[in-house]
């Protein structure tokens, strides 16, 4: 029996010989379009559940029916949010080893361990959202409420874990390679590497972000449509608050992300902020396009970005002129998903500062808290804004990395399976995705409308069930 | 040593994902073959009673497997996934499909899309199943090389042992669905789908014992290395698995379905664990060892301590979710 194991590297090199253009190519639309699925969905499984218990913890305080018809309403939302996030993010699993072998033969055990930890989070989710929707009716309220609890934690830990994961590829630590062999490992380094902090923060609020403002859009529109009962405004108004207290939290987090860029990935912020000398006195650009030499028709602050990185105009930026050609981002792309991420995160900001005052002017004058047409309108498109928000932040994250797959270490070309027919394997993909998110809109709008909620958010049969 | 207890806890998830997750499989098998919108109601009715709660949590094991693998057998994980990647594909794409009908129909109420949501369901409950039993037996009979997409990526699924494995797992999903929903029907008091089900566990049970058998001359010609280790040293846990699906037969036309339950389990989790100690220490047969392939020990360490912390919280959880739902539903909710 001949046994062999050629060492990973030389693998790693040969495939990159043996894969085309169009099939990596397909690969990274491929793995990019998953995720930027999943991503929504996970940021609703993470924030929903929060949002979810506090309408039923309001509606036993206070007996309100309104808190708790939308506990159930939101509760069947979950279910079949949390189904299409459990397969859709199994897929990206499957999609690490099915796209990117080379990553994962080379890497899989550094990153693994931060997997492991996801799996128990996301397992202990599954079974307490399992209890949580299908024993309404089986436990007493408090006692529900509480099972509620595990969900909350154990999707936020698991975003922790994935995300972690993810900060290595752009901060990999932990690891000793000898000829492209990875000998000794710190799996405890390697998942709590310095981009881990500023990553998950971000990203965790984000999930509520996304969520809160989403669902309060849903409640806007039909606040706009003139139903104004306590059904719509609480529907309305819990969730749109928890993102307005967000936002500014996030800003900071975010800012604190991007000088965390200056000093550890300076050739991302250099693509995000579209900075191609390198010197002191940078100014921030706002928009315009790639030319030869830089961005033209920007807006232009002076001496802005060095002013945010280190607080004095003096602060000397990266540009990309460091960065070999061959190992830039692509900056167009980069700088626009980041320019936008900020815009969208403004927006939002200042939508929680309007909402600060409306209740400023409540507690002045009294009464019922005032929705303005233009404010419901606004508040209308909150959620798609924040859904913008989120995909900018996650492709300046992942094209802002590339060539790189492991940041400095291994290039996507090593990475991906040269298998033939990946472009195939897309197209089926895109099939399937297509027809899972007609079906996912279609079902939940179904759900927000006026259907009979049973007792048990999950049961199909209403008829066996009391109908609240 | 450390090597070799965590393909042993890889190897109790792929028992508890065949045993859990398998069984939702196959009842979404049987809810493709209950008959029409009217006469399946019925049972379609028990089937999503009894796995809506749990299927997720049962899918996990899928994900803990691949997770395993990847973080202890790195350069195995490479290989299968590259040169498997056609029928893993496929068996991706029926996860999703399987997951999200399932969870569609529950959330629809007219016939049309139920009947829409549930075909989905119903038929990747069939295909998921097969395409990983496919995955199973490319590697078992030595198909899939070390390095990248080194195997050939359809003849590495295409031959007589991968059709064995996915004919073998759907057949084996479907009976233990069958027996698991005897025991459902049979506290739900409803004694007619208890009646039905066993008689489909029986049939199940019959047609998996004839593929098994008729598999024996497919592995012989097929597969000889995994063969041999079947037939000598996990001989007594291929008897063992027999045993079990006889006697488990027995109990359900004695209408004794919690004890056919353990015993149609039993043969099951038998079956796998004769596959890995048939081809044990070969991960890769004829290539790569466990112990060649393992990761570094600092990484097993840490992830048998993390699970071995999880599981302190994920069995009294599981526990609370088994319980939870096997007390039987309550006939009168209380109003509150």
């Amino acid at each position: 029996m001949r046994t062999v194991l050629f060492g990973p590297g030389v693998l790693a090199v040969d495939a990159a010989r043996r894969v085309s253009e169009g099939d990596l190519a397909a690969a990274r639309a491929q793995m990019g379009f998953s995720l930027a699925w999943h991503i929504i969905v996970a940021c609703l499984g993470v924030g929903l559940p929060a949002l979810t218990l506090l309408a039923e913890w309001y509606g036993i305080r206070t007996g309100n029916p309104a808190h708790r018809l939308l506990a159930r309403r939101w509760a069947r939302a979950m279910g079949v949010l949390f189904a299409v996030g459990a397969v859709s993010g199994t897929i990206l699993s499957f999609e690490m080893g099915l796209l990117w072998p080379g990553l994962m033969g080379r890497f899989g055990q550094v990153i693994g361990l931060p997997f492991a930890l996801e799996g128990i989070a996301f397992f202990l989710e599954a079974i307490f959202l399992g209890i949580y929707l299908y024993a309404w009716d089986r436990l007493p309220p408090r006692r529900h409420l509480l099972t509620g609890i595990p969900i909350v934690i154990s999707g936020t830990v698991s975003a922790f874990f994935v995300v972690c994961a993810n900060a290595w590829m752009n901060q990999p630590r932990g690891f000793t390679l000898r000829d492209g062999k990875v000998v000794h490992v710190d799996p405890w380094a390697a998942m709590l590497n310095p981009a881990s902090p500023p990553q998950t923060v971000h990203m965790i609020l984000a999930a509520f972000m996304v969520a809160s403002f989403l669902a309060a859009s849903v409640y806007a529109v039909a606040l706009l449509r003139g139903r104004r009962d306590a059904y719509h405004r609480a529907g309305f108004f819990i969730p749109f608050t928890l993102g307005a207290i967000a936002t500014p939290f996030q800003i900071v987090v975010g800012d604190w992300a991007a000088r965390f860029l200056a000093d550890y990935q300076p050739a991302k912020l250099a693509a995000a902020e579209g900075v191609y000398r390198t010197g002191s006195h940078v100014p921030l650009t706002l928009g315009g396009v790639t030319g030869d030499h830089g961005l033209k028709y920007g807006l232009e602050i002076p001496n802005g970005l060095s002013l945010l990185v280190g607080y004095s105009p003096g602060t000397v930026v990266q540009g990309l002129d460091r960065v070999p050609p061959a190992l830039r981002p692509p900056v167009t792309g980069v700088h626009w998903a980041f320019d936008l991420m900020v815009a969208a995160g403004f927006f939002l900001l200042l939508m929680g500062v309007w909402l600060l005052w409306q209740w400023w002017r409540r507690h002045r004058a009294g009464g019922e808290l005032s929705t303005p047409r233009l404010f419901l309108a606004l508040a209308a498109l909150a959620g798609p804004a924040a859904v913008v928000a989120l995909e900018c932040g996650w492709s300046v994250t992942e094209l802002g990395r590339q060539p790189w797959i492991v940041y400095g270490v291994m290039s996507v070309r090593e990475a991906v399976n040269p298998a033939p027919g990946l472009m195939t394997g897309l197209w089926l993909v895109l099939v399937v995705y297509a027809a899972m998110t007609v079906a996912t809109v279609y079902v939940l709008r179904r759900l927000a409308r006026g259907t009979p909620v049973p007792r048990a958010p999950q049961e199909g049969d209403v008829a066996r069930y009391p109908v609240v | 040593m450390l090597a070799d207890a965590a393909l042993a806890v890889m190897w109790v998830g792929l028992t508890c994902y065949a045993l859990f997750g398998g069984a939702d499989f196959g009842a979404g098998v049987w809810d493709l073959l209950a008959g029409g919108a009217e006469r399946g109601r019925e049972r379609r009715r028990l089937i999503e009673h009894s796995i809506g709660p749990v299927w997720e949590a049962n899918h996990v094991w899928l994900i803990f497997v691949v997770v395993m693998l990847w973080s202890a057998f790195s350069p195995v994980f490479a290989a299968v996934m590259s040169t498997l990647y056609i029928p893993l594909t496929l068996a991706a794409l029926g996860i999703i499909a399987r997951g999200a009908a399932f969870a569609f129909r529950k959330a629809s109420t007219e016939l049309w899309q139920q009947r829409l949501f549930g075909a989905c369901f119903a038929l990747s409950s069939l295909l998921t199943p097969f395409f990983l039993g496919t995955v199973a037996g490319g590697v078992a009979s030595g198909r899939v090389p070390p390095g990248i997409a080194r195997g050939d990526v359809v003849t590495g699924w295409l031959n007589p042992t991968s059709l064995l494995g996915g004919v073998l797992a759907v057949v084996t999903c479907a009976h233990l669905a069958a027996v698991y929903l005897c025991a459902d029907a049979d506290r739900e008091r409803r004694p007619e789908l208890a009646a039905a089900f066993a008689r489909d566990a029986v049939l199940s049970g019959v047609a998996a014992g004839v593929v098994a058998l008729a598999g024996i001359g497919v592995l012989h010609a097929d597969a000889p290395q995994l063969f041999h280790g079947l037939t000598h040293r996990a001989l007594p846990l291929v008897v063992l698995s027999a045993v079990a699906g006889v006697t488990g037969l027995a109990l359900l036309t004695r209408r004794r379905f919690v004890a056919a339950r353990g015993a149609a389990a039993l043969a099951v989790a038998a079956i796998l664990w004769a596959w890995g100690a048939a081809q044990y220490p070969a991960m890769l047969v004829g290539s790569t060892t466990v112990a060649r392939a393992a990761a570094n020990g600092s990484v097993l360490t840490a992830v048998l301590a993390s699970l071995g912390v999880g599981a302190v919280v994920l069995v009294p959880s599981l526990w609370l979710l088994y319980a939870t739902f096997q007390r039987g539903s309550p006939e009168q909710p209380s109003p509150r």
